[in-house]
């Protein structure tokens, strides 16, 4: 794919909040100037579905979505997810995972397990990879439902977008009650990596 | 100004700097968000009608009379619609007229993936494709001009991956338009026999003209790459072939209908060989080859499902190397790195924790009855461990389908036979089945899900909610009183919450052989809240598992017995009402 165009996958559960990061990340990414799209799922899979919200930003953006094999990141926000989006990632894309397990109802009801050891698994296969313990760090910050920011906050580590205008995308996008407890989040993300 | 805009968002922006007048919709994924930000714009009188028949109707209401108007719907919205839209190309339309029609390829949230380019060329109306949201306004904006213009109402065709992604778009300044004189045009708009004769030769004489139009409009256009090869494509297939065939040359069409028999003609003969992109059925193609053209299509692109660039590039992509393989994004033609891992659980939608649906679903499952469902969250109840839906077909199909059955089965079936449908959904075309089912002596029982709001969409207002569009109050519709007013004798009302009310009401009204209503009401547990936080008390705990058959997310079983998650309970109690050790209790209040 076009190396002037980043793209971004936040992959996880209906209801983690990626719709939220998405738009975070992608008012923060205006500020480069370029284009900027951004893909999202509505509708019936946001009942506790599998969601993905898709980021591209570059000079010149065609599609949308991210192909397979070609996802600059993958930002997932449940272990399961991670594995099952991680075939969009390229090669030496980096893969930034929330160490935390959401048993789907299938496992919820005994129908199937859990894989373990589904990190070490990624990390053999995975050449860049980031762990958070984004619950952890969102609890700390105030808010479990914050844990999307502390994953903004990792992955803004990672790309060429000021510190400011993650600001701005934060004030932006949050109701002005939460903005503090998400900036918290956010903080304790970039604190966290790399 | 730039902004990022949602493709919805953009249709509504676009409508409203085209001076639009009266907007309505009945709310369907990918559309829903269309009228909801038209809602916002005082300048408009935005509504949600009970369904997309009477939202089309309204539109044309305001055309005829004078002023533009907007109606937005999914793709199977259109088909409720398809009675005035088929009339409506007839008569004209006076003032702007514009249906949005939103298609959902790949089935995101819809029961089937129909083309509705196919209702603009069965009307013969035109069809304006945008593949984003800049388009989209833009084209929204044309599409009010070419109706009056033309006099005839326009299709503006969305898929959701127009209406439900983001791009950038400039933002533009209202434009008001002075309502049109109303004129009383009786051989215009009173579709008598002999006026609609007279209207078909007027859409004859339109239909020349248009593609006369086509020919030179500024929304089909040719990009020069390689004249080797050549593309033709309209709406998001576009962006995936400029994404994957980066030099080759292409044909954009921004209207699917009518298409521009000179301009294809002469890309065709102008390349070497020419391919057709295009979402789901060969729309483009089928009329293209009748001219005697020749072009490859949906032999290498798939019909079924959305496209992406990888398709794009593992269609024809790899033909296209043969010629030249810097025509072709060598990315999308190497195999992804990491390859999908086998045997992963899968994750798919469920009813939410709290869910005033899963009570109904639990106990239709303990009496082993046939469910005929409907549209909207609870046909979720069809999933495992509910199991409990035996059809789904359409808005509105439950309570006719179940008639249908018994009459094909007798009485005898109806007695270990439902109907369930949402409040939103009866008040869309429930009723007219339900009085169906009063008028031709049918003996079933319909259970009627009352959660106060339309919540697959994302809790939109309806006639029973008491709240308008714009959420000003207005008359509520009292579910009781309209269900008996249909000459239902037997109307009862139940907690969802409570499973052996529950229970007693289903058993006892599917024995009576009389045509009954039971309303299970409970609001939507999204807009609500906790009611309460429960726990398991882990020494009386069987860990027999009975409470996992629920299906609640909140729910689980770890060696020693079962677990709720105190986060996501939303307290609704039924775990400890199926819990036959007693084991489940509540520990804590909630904030209703």
């Amino acid at each position: 794919m076009n190396r002037e165009v980043t793209s971004v996958l936040l992959a996880g559960v209906g209801g983690q909040g990626t719709v939220l990061a998405g738009r975070v990340l992608a008012r923060a990414a205006m500020s480069l100037g370029g284009e900027v799209k951004v893909s999202d799922i509505h509708g019936m899979a946001q009942r506790g579905g599998s969601v993905v919200t898709q980021v591209r930003f570059g000079l010149r953006v065609w599609a949308p979505v991210v192909e397979t094999g070609t996802a600059d990141y993958l930002v997932a926000f449940e272990k399961l997810e991670a594995c099952r989006w991680l075939p969009y990632l390229r090669a030496d894309g980096r893969l930034i995972v929330n160490n935390q397990e959401i048993p789907p109802l299938p496992v919820l009801t005994g129908a199937a397990v859990y894989p373990p050891n589904l990190v070490a698994e990624m990390k053999k296969r995975v050449k860049h990879v980031r762990v958070v313990e984004a619950l952890d760090l969102a609890r700390q910050a105030g808010n479990v439902k914050t844990l999307n920011m502390v994953l903004m906050g990792v992955l803004a580590r990672y790309l060429p977008i000021d510190r400011g205008a993650w600001e701005e995308a934060l004030a932006e996008s949050v109701p002005e009650r939460f903005l503090e407890v998400n900036k918290r989040a956010f903080q304790l993300g970039w604190e966290a990596a790399p | 100004m730039q902004e990022l805009m949602l493709g919805n968002h953009a249709v509504a922006r676009g409508a409203w700097e085209a001076g639009v007048r009266v907007a309505a919709a009945y709310p369907g994924t990918p559309s829903t968000e269309i009228v909801e930000a038209l809602a916002r714009y005082p300048e408009v009188y935005a509504e949600w009608s009970v369904n997309e028949k009477v939202a089309l109707e309204v539109a044309i209401g305001s055309a005829i009379a004078g002023g533009r108007a907007l109606a937005a719907m999914k793709h199977v919205g259109v088909n409720v619609a398809a009675d005035p839209l088929m009339t409506l190309a007839y008569t004209g339309v006076h003032a702007g007229l514009v249906l949005v029609s939103a298609d959902d390829p790949n089935l995101y949230s819809s029961q089937n993936e129909q083309d509705n380019r196919f209702y603009a060329r069965f009307a013969q109306i035109p069809c304006l494709e945008p593949s984003d949201s800049r388009e989209a306004k833009e084209m929204v904006k044309e599409a009010f001009v070419l109706s009056e213009t033309f006099d005839t109402p326009v299709m503006l065709r969305l898929t959701t991956r127009v209406a439900h992604s983001q791009s950038l778009v400039e933002l533009g300044e209202r434009q008001e338009i002075p309502l049109r004189e109303y004129v009383k045009a009786p051989a215009k708009y009173v579709m008598l026999p002999a006026h609609g004769r007279e209207r078909h030769k007027a859409v004859e004489e339109r239909r020349r003209r248009l593609e006369e139009y086509v020919e030179t409009a500024p929304w089909n256009r040719v990009e020069w790459g390689d004249r080797r090869v050549g593309v033709i494509t309209s709406g998001i297939a576009y962006h995936y072939v400029k994404e994957s065939l980066p030099g080759v040359s292409v044909l954009k069409l921004g209207l699917s209908y009518s298409l521009p028999a000179r301009l294809i003609r002469d890309f065709i003969s102008a390349v070497e060989v020419c391919y057709v992109v295009e979402e789901l059925e060969p729309f483009l193609e089928d009329q293209i080859r009748a001219w005697g053209l020749k072009i490859t299509g949906k032999e290498l692109i798939p019909r079924v499902g959305e496209l992406s660039p990888r398709i794009v590039a593992e269609g024809i992509g790899r033909r296209v190397a043969e010629v030249d393989s810097s025509l072709v994004n060598p990315a999308l033609l190497e195999e992804p790195a990491f390859k999908p891992a086998m045997g992963l659980p899968g994750r798919p939608p469920l009813m939410c924790p709290g869910c005033p649906h899963r009570g109904v679903f639990y106990t239709l499952r303990e009496l082993g009855l046939t469910v005929a469902g409907d549209i909207g969250c609870y046909t979720l109840g069809a999933s495992p461990p509910l199991n409990s839906m035996d059809t789904c077909i359409c808005m509105g199909a439950s309570v006719s389908v179940a008639l249908g059955m018994e009459k094909a089965r007798g009485g005898e079936f109806a007695r270990r036979l439902v109907s369930v449908i949402g409040d939103s959904t009866f008040l869309h075309s429930g009723m007219t089945g339900l009085l169906d089912m009063v008028y031709n002596r049918g003996t079933g029982t319909l259970i009627i899900l009352d959660n106060g709001t339309t919540a697959m969409t994302g809790h939109q207002d309806h006639p029973g909610t008491g709240f308008t569009a714009a959420h000003d109050p207005t008359i509520k519709a009292d579910l009781e009183q309209v269900v008996r007013g249909l000459g239902v004798k037997r109307v009862r009302v139940v907690d969802p919450y409570n499973l052996e009310e529950t229970r007693q009401a289903v058993a006892e009204e599917t024995s009576v052989p009389e045509p009954s209503v039971i309303i299970a009401r409970r609001k939507c547990a999204l807009l609500t809240g906790r009611s309460g936080i429960y726990q398991v008390e882990r020494d009386a705990c069987a860990a027999c598992g009975s409470c996992l058959e629920l299906g609640c997310p909140a729910l689980s079983m770890d060696e020693e017995g079962a677990l709720i998650d105190q986060v996501q309970c939303n307290g609704c109690g039924l775990c400890s009402q199926v819990c036959p050790a007693e084991a489940i209790v509540k520990v804590g209040a909630g904030n209703e």
